[in-house]
């Protein structure tokens, strides 16, 4: 457990919570990624766009300032499987629309609004995240 | 106005967030779901963190009438424990087990200036269509 580092977890976790706090309380949206993601690709509505737009850039402008401040964090990896990759990110996509919601909608703003949907749907994907982890790691076929 | 402002505020909060707390690298996320392995255990203070602030203040800011930039809030409405709950969530796990990323991070991951990001971002959008494909909606 050397990379153990609650600290800046925590931090970081804080600031995730203002940004969802923010939101709620000027914008009353709730900050689901999966669901912000989909009013622009899939379910758009006139006038309903712009705002989404705004959110992931600046999401995208918050991952370039992190990198900006702390340039050496961690190291970013390399040579991932490509097939890993992509069937992964379609099944998140799936899913995330099928289950209505992912990590951010389910497990933070929903969790603490004591949705019982949010709190299954986040102890199912922590626990279908392990096994696939554990299967992937540590079973030879 | 207003609402870009604050939309595009709470996205870079977010995204410097997901830095910090380093759930925007992708190898953190999978020692985090290793459980049965070398387990490192720190993305559960992420939670922790973010649930300490929403779970107090959601309940003093939901006492109000109205957000302030709005004029009502908008929050899901669905109770049911159904299925596709269950599934979705199911199948979402899988995909973030099978890379280390979920869509937050992915976005955010962008801004590094990786390609890793962009691919998935890129499948998780084909997921989406294949969503409505299949069900329609």
């Amino acid at each position: 457990m050397e990379n153990f580092t609650p600290v800046p977890a925590f931090a970081g976790g804080l600031l995730i919570g203002l940004s969802a706090v923010i939101m709620l309380l000027f914008n009353g949206r709730i900050t689901g990624i999966s669901g912000i993601m989909d009013g622009i690709v899939i379910n758009s509505k006139h006038g309903d766009r712009v705002w989404r737009i705004c959110f992931l850039l600046g999401l995208v402008l918050g991952g370039f300032l992190f990198k900006l401040i702390m340039p050496d964090s961690f190291i970013p990896r390399d040579g991932f499987s490509l097939v890993l990759l992509i069937t992964g990110g379609f099944i998140v996509g799936i899913g995330t629309r099928m289950g209505s919601g992912c990590t951010s909608g389910h497990g933070i703003c929903g969790i603490a609004r004591f949705s019982r949907r949010s709190i299954l749907a986040t102890v199912t994907f922590m626990l279908t995240g392990a096994i696939t982890v554990y299967l992937i790691r540590h079973m030879t076929f | 106005m207003n609402r870009i402002i604050i939309s595009s505020i709470s996205g870079i909060l977010f995204g410097v967030g997901l830095g910090v707390s380093e759930m925007i690298n992708p190898n953190k996320v999978l020692a985090f779901l290793d459980v049965t392995g070398d387990w490192d255990p720190s993305l559960a203070f992420v939670m922790a963190g973010a649930l300490l602030i929403t779970t107090i203040i959601f309940r003093l800011i939901l006492k109000r009438d109205r957000p302030i930039f709005d004029h009502h809030f908008k929050l899901p409405t669905k109770q049911e424990l159904d299925p596709h709950l269950i599934g979705g969530a199911a199948l979402f796990g899988i995909g973030w087990g099978m890379t280390g990323y979920c869509p937050g991070p992915a976005i955010a991951a962008i801004g590094m200036g990786l390609q890793e990001p962009v691919i998935m971002v890129l499948a998780i959008i084909a997921g989406f269509h294949a969503h409505k494909f299949i069900f329609d909606k």
